[in-house]
This record gives C-alpha cells, sequence and structure tokens, in this order.
C-alpha cells in the first residue's frame, strides 16, 4: 500500500473498505461510515491525546546525541509522571527511516540524560538494550512542562513535513496518554459524532495509552505492543450494557479500543469500570468477547496490528482484503484510508457457548 | 481553601482553567473558583507574575504560555490536563485592548488589530478546539461542561475607539453563540458574560482619565460569573471517572 504522507485527518477522498460479517468486500467513501451501521450500535473510540513523547538531548556519560521516545506508563494518573518505559535512538531525526538510525551509546543504570529543561536517570536497562526504565527529576508539574515546552510528536519517515500536536490530536482528544496518536480517530469529527447522534447510534469513549507502532528493531516490535493502561468510564460500562441488553452490536474504533474492552472483559466477559492494564495480546487465537465490528486504519501484512484483525476475520478473508486494498490504491499509515470489519466468527448461542461455522461466501 | 467550599456549590471539585490569570478579573476569578473549592490552573504570559499568584494561592496551578500564540495551545492544554486530570470549565477570559492610547480604526495599526484578534477570537477559538475533547467527556460523565467567554459591551455598541477590542469581542460573542448551537447535543454548555466596567489594568489602559470611583470590584465580577457557570452545572460531581475511579456497589 501507499503510505499516506500528508498528515490530514480527513481528507475528502478517503477510502474505506468494508468487510461485512459474511466476508463480503465492499468498496465505499469513507464519509458513508455512519450509514454503514445500525442504529442500535455502540461506537467507542480511544479519547487519548497524544503525548509529546519524542525528547532529543544528551547522554550525560558519553556526551552524545540521541532521543528518547516514551512508550509505556504503568498508569493513567496525571501526578505519575515520573516513570516511564522509553526506547533510546541515537543521533538523527526522522528524516531516517527507523531501522536506519543510528544506535544510541551503550547506556547503563544510573545513566544521566539532559532532554530539554528536563533531567531523567536510566533506572534499568530492560531486556533489550534500548529499552529502559526512565525517571524524570521534579514535581509533576515540572514534568508535564518539559514534556509541553520540548517534547515533540514522534514524527514518521514516510510523512516529509514535521508533525505538529494540532496534527496528532484527534477532535476527542481529551486525556493526554497516548505516545502515537490512536489513529483510527481521525475519522470522527464532530459532524460525524452529530451525524451518530441523529442516527440514534450511542457513542462512548475509553482512554487508552496507545503505544509506539514500531521501533525499527525486529527484536523490539516483536515485543509490541507493550503492556498499556486503560480506563473505562463509568458512563461508557453503562452504554455497553445497555447495547447488550437490546442485543445492538459494539463497534470499536481502533485496535486499541479492542485491546482494552477485551482485556477488560477477559475473566469473565463483563466490563467493570475504572483503570486497567492492557497485557492481552489479540490475534487469531483471541475469543472476541465484546466487540463485534472494528473501524482501523489499514494495516500491511506482517505489522501487529494486521495480526490483531485475525481475531475479527480469517486468514483468507485478510488476504482478500489486503489484496483489494493493493488493487484499489489504499492508502496506509497513520493519516490513510480505512477499513470497517464485522467480526465474522461463530455466534454466541443462547446458552452462552460458542457453536457455529465460518461463513465465508463471495 | 478546599475546607472553605460550600457544599452545595456546584463549583466544588470542578476542574477550571482560566485564562488571563494573573490580573483583573482573571485573578478575581482564580480566587473566586478557589474559595468555591475549585481545582484551578491559570494561565498568563509573565513567569513572575505566575510564579507569584501561584506562590500566593498554595492549590493553584500557574501555566505560563500566551493564548495568542499557535504553538502554546497544546502546551497549555497539556499542563491544564497535567495539572487537572480533566476540565469541566475552560473561561477564556485573557484580552487584548489592542492600540494603547486607544485608536481610532482609520488610524489603528494593522499589528495591533492582528494581535488583537489573535488574542480574543483565534486564540479562544484555538484552546477551546483542543480542550473539547476533555470538556465532552467530562459531559459524558454527568459532570457537565462549561466554556464562559469574556465578553464586554463593546461587543455589542460600536463606541468610537474601541474598534479593535469591539470588534473582536463581537467576533468572539458571536462565535460563542455558534459553539452554543453546534454543540448542544454534547452537553458542553457555551456562554458569554460581560462583566461590564471594572476597575482594572486594562481599564486605566483604556480610560486612564476615568474616573474609578464607580466602577465595579472585579470580586464581584468574579461571583457573578461563577453563579452563572454554577447555574449550568449539575448539583453535584457524579459518579467519578477520574483515574482514582473505583467500581462502586
Amino acid at each position: 500500500m501507499i503510505p499516506a504522507s500528508e498528515p490530514v485527518h480527513r481528507p475528502p477522498d478517503a477510502k474505506l473498505l468494508f468487510v461485512r460479517r459474511s466476508g463480503f468486500l465492499e468498496h465505499r467513501p469513507r464519509a458513508d461510515f455512519v450509514r454503514l451501521l445500525q442504529p442500535a450500535d455502540l461506537v467507542i473510540a480511544n479519547d487519548a491525546a497524544t503525548l509529546p513523547a519524542s525528547l532529543s538531548g544528551i547522554h550525560r556519560p558519553s556526551g552524545r546525541s540521541i532521543e528518547v521516545r516514551l512508550a509505556g506508563r504503568r498508569s493513567l494518573d496525571p501526578t505519575q509522571v515520573d516513570r516511564f518505559t522509553a526506547v533510546v535512538f541515537g543521533a538523527g531525526d526522522f528524516r531516517a527511516r527507523t531501522e536506519d538510525r543510528a544506535a544510541p551509546p551503550t547506556l547503563n543504570p544510573g545513566d544521566d540524560l539532559e532532554l530539554g529543561q528536563l533531567r531523567a536517570t536510566v533506572a534499568r536497562v530492560l531486556d533489550h538494550p534500548r529499552l529502559v526504565a526512565l525517571h524524570f527529576h521534579g514535581t509533576s508539574g515540572e514534568i508535564w512542562a518539559g514534556f509541553a515546552h520540548h517534547g515533540k510528536p514522534v514524527q514518521y519517515a514516510h510523512i516529509p513535513q514535521p508533525l505538529a500536536m494540532f496534527d496528532t490530536w484527534s477532535a476527542i482528544a481529551a486525556s493526554p496518554a497516548a505516545f502515537e496518536p490512536p489513529s483510527a480517530g481521525f475519522v470522527l469529527s464532530w459532524a460525524t459524532l452529530a451525524a451518530l447522534e441523529a442516527r440514534g447510534i450511542e457513542f462512548a469513549t475509553l482512554t487508552h495509552a496507545a503505544g509506539l507502532s514500531s521501533t525499527g528493531d525486529p527484536r523490539l516490535d516483536a515485543r509490541l505492543p507493550l503492556d498499556e493502561p486503560y480506563i473505562i468510564p463509568v458512563a461508557t460500562r453503562d452504554a455497553i450494557s445497555r447495547v447488550r441488553a437490546r442485543n445492538g452490536r459494539i463497534v470499536a474504533v481502533g485496535t486499541t479500543v479492542v485491546r482494552a474492552l477485551e482485556d477488560a472483559a477477559w475473566a469473565n466477559g463483563q466490563i467493570s469500570a475504572g483503570p486497567g492494564l492492557a497485557r492481552l495480546k489479540l490475534g487469531p487465537e483471541t475469543r472476541l468477547r465484546v466487540v463485534d465490528a472494528i473501524l482501523s486504519g489499514t494495516h500491511e501484512n506482517g505489522t501487529s496490528h494486521h495480526e490483531m484483525l485475525r481475531a475479527f476475520v480469517p486468514r483468507r478473508v485478510l488476504l482478500r482484503m489486503d489484496e483489494q486494498l493493493d488493487a484499489h490504491g489504499y492508502r496506509t499509515h497513520e493519516f490513510g484510508d480505512s477499513v470497517l470489519i464485522e467480526r465474522n466468527e461463530p455466534q454466541r448461542s443462547p446458552s452462552g457457548s460458542w457453536a457455529g461455522i465460518f461463513c465465508d461466501v463471495q | 481553601m478546599k475546607t472553605n467550599a460550600k457544599k452545595t456549590d456546584q463549583c466544588a471539585g470542578k476542574r477550571v482553567a482560566i485564562t488571563g490569570g494573573t490580573a483583573g478579573l482573571g485573578l478575581a476569578l482564580v480566587r473566586e473558583f478557589l474559595g468555591r473549592g475549585a481545582d484551578v490552573a491559570f494561565i498568563a504570559r509573565t513567569p513572575e507574575g505566575v510564579v507569584r499568584v501561584a506562590q500566593e494561592h498554595g492549590h493553584a496551578h500557574g501555566i505560563v504560555a500566551d493564548v495568542s500564540i499557535k504553538d502554546d495551545t497544546h502546551r497549555i492544554a497539556l499542563q491544564v490536563l497535567g495539572a487537572l486530570g480533566g476540565l469541566d470549565v475552560l473561561i477564556n477570559n485573557a484580552s487584548d485592548l489592542g492600540p494603547v492610547p486607544l485608536q481610532l480604526l482609520a488610524d489603528t495599526e494593522c499589528e495591533d488589530l492582528e494581535r488583537a484578534l489573535a488574542t480574543n477570537v483565534v486564540g479562544p477559538f484555538r484552546l477551546t478546539k483542543t480542550l473539547l475533547g476533555s470538556l465532552a467527556a467530562a459531559a459524558r460523565a454527568s459532570r457537565g461542561a462549561v466554556v464562559l467567554n469574556v465578553s464586554s459591551d463593546a461587543a455589542v455598541t460600536p463606541y468610537p475607539r474601541w474598534g479593535a477590542y469591539g470588534g473582536s469581542k463581537a467576533a468572539l460573542r458571536h462565535m460563542t453563540l455558534i459553539w452554543e448551537q453546534e454543540l448542544a447535543d454534547t452537553g458542553v454548555r457555551f456562554m458569554s458574560f460581560d462583566p461590564g466596567d471594572m476597575d482594572t489594568a486594562l481599564h486605566a489602559a483604556a480610560m486612564p482619565d476615568a474616573d474609578t470611583s464607580g466602577l465595579k470590584r472585579p470580586e464581584t465580577a468574579a461571583r457573578e460569573i461563577a453563579d452563572a457557570i454554577a447555574a449550568a452545572l449539575p448539583a453535584s460531581v457524579s459518579e467519578d471517572d477520574s483515574v482514582s475511579a473505583r467500581e462502586s456497589a
């Protein structure tokens, strides 16, 4: 697929490949998204705003330039911003593909980093020489001010012009928690939300700390996604109860929403409100308990996001989908086109057990 | 401060951001909302002013930024949300008078008009747009959400020599009405408030020779604004969605 190289959230010619529950594929303008839903549906999006997670600076012991990309945190408590998991790059910037970037100097516990006005110490080197636990110094207010003034959004080699913060926050962006944009949410405008409302389709949000999509290092990428904290609001839990009571569907906007909801329901199928830490990795073996359909960006075969879609449809449907995306010039990455995939899966029988067969007609 | 909060006040426990919070009406608003038990973040341009007000009011979070600068928009949003953990009330109070002393429009420098528009119209637009996701999240959580834009009678009456200020405040007031119509379904309320002629530095800059004895005190206007916001908020903070949210039985 062609990478989308302009940071435009809603290009007028955006495309959507609709993968029906039957496996039937249909090309639509993305503006049709709301019309493809059903009035009893509940749409759930990730309202995490994007942190300026790229911090450039100096590794004090060696004096060498580094870039730190914040990649993980244990909770979303805004007063707890002193400890992060981070991926460290050597000198250079986003114009080089991550896989071509220079390695950072050797990092050791206790190393001090000077990141603009921020000061941090390497607390631990994790199970990869570029993956570290960082400890930021100062009050939470000072650390937020440091991120606000010195941090930049994580940049992409396929987008030539540097991304600004305005490019990385979706319309509904609220709590600054994501390390890269939960970009499926770029589809949503306030007019879209009004159109949902007009059709009687409920809308709710959760906050999930979407992590880095790739690091350029196959061994590190294989560890993605890292554990990601999330919060499910009480209003969202209640909306889920309502939609289940009326046998409506839950439509997730983005893979992060699927991960949070399925992680929350992992124990007993029930969603409780409040904070959680998503450890679940979704893939072909995942039996979805909550989400019935996903609106997602297009993802290339071999990426973790692509694997995740196998929770929704069998491999042969995904392969056909990939062929269609290629053949019809769909754009990929953060600002690319979209897919809407209805879960193609055995039905829950009234007793709650699983029965049925995959159907794949076309 | 929280111990002094009136238990019935709808502002208690609300997360409030106030621009232009180190002088005049803005400072009075910081004090008023702190007094009502709100969690307050304020924004102002000069580090000295921000540090002074933050030190005088231990519970207030001070942010150094300029609403007229586009790149400061997310710097403000990140620090407000980092400090408060969300947002229920945004008060766009920071204002620019235009040319000082006041000038006929025909004598107004383009740059003076542009600065007034940047501070009084475009800045509030950018900040509102950027914080709207948080405000809508507060509304969905039944906390209520309000954007209050500080207006002026110069927004409706064409006073000679008030062209830059009056024109920009008229635009702000008109856009407030449009925001309110367009986003009614989201539960985020938008309101303009004309505080009247107050004894502030802005008034002194505009009318240095005026008799200030009859002017309204900014504390009075701040109380009226807090009352108007309280009236637009639900009676109490409902089951909470903040980080400490717990499943209730």
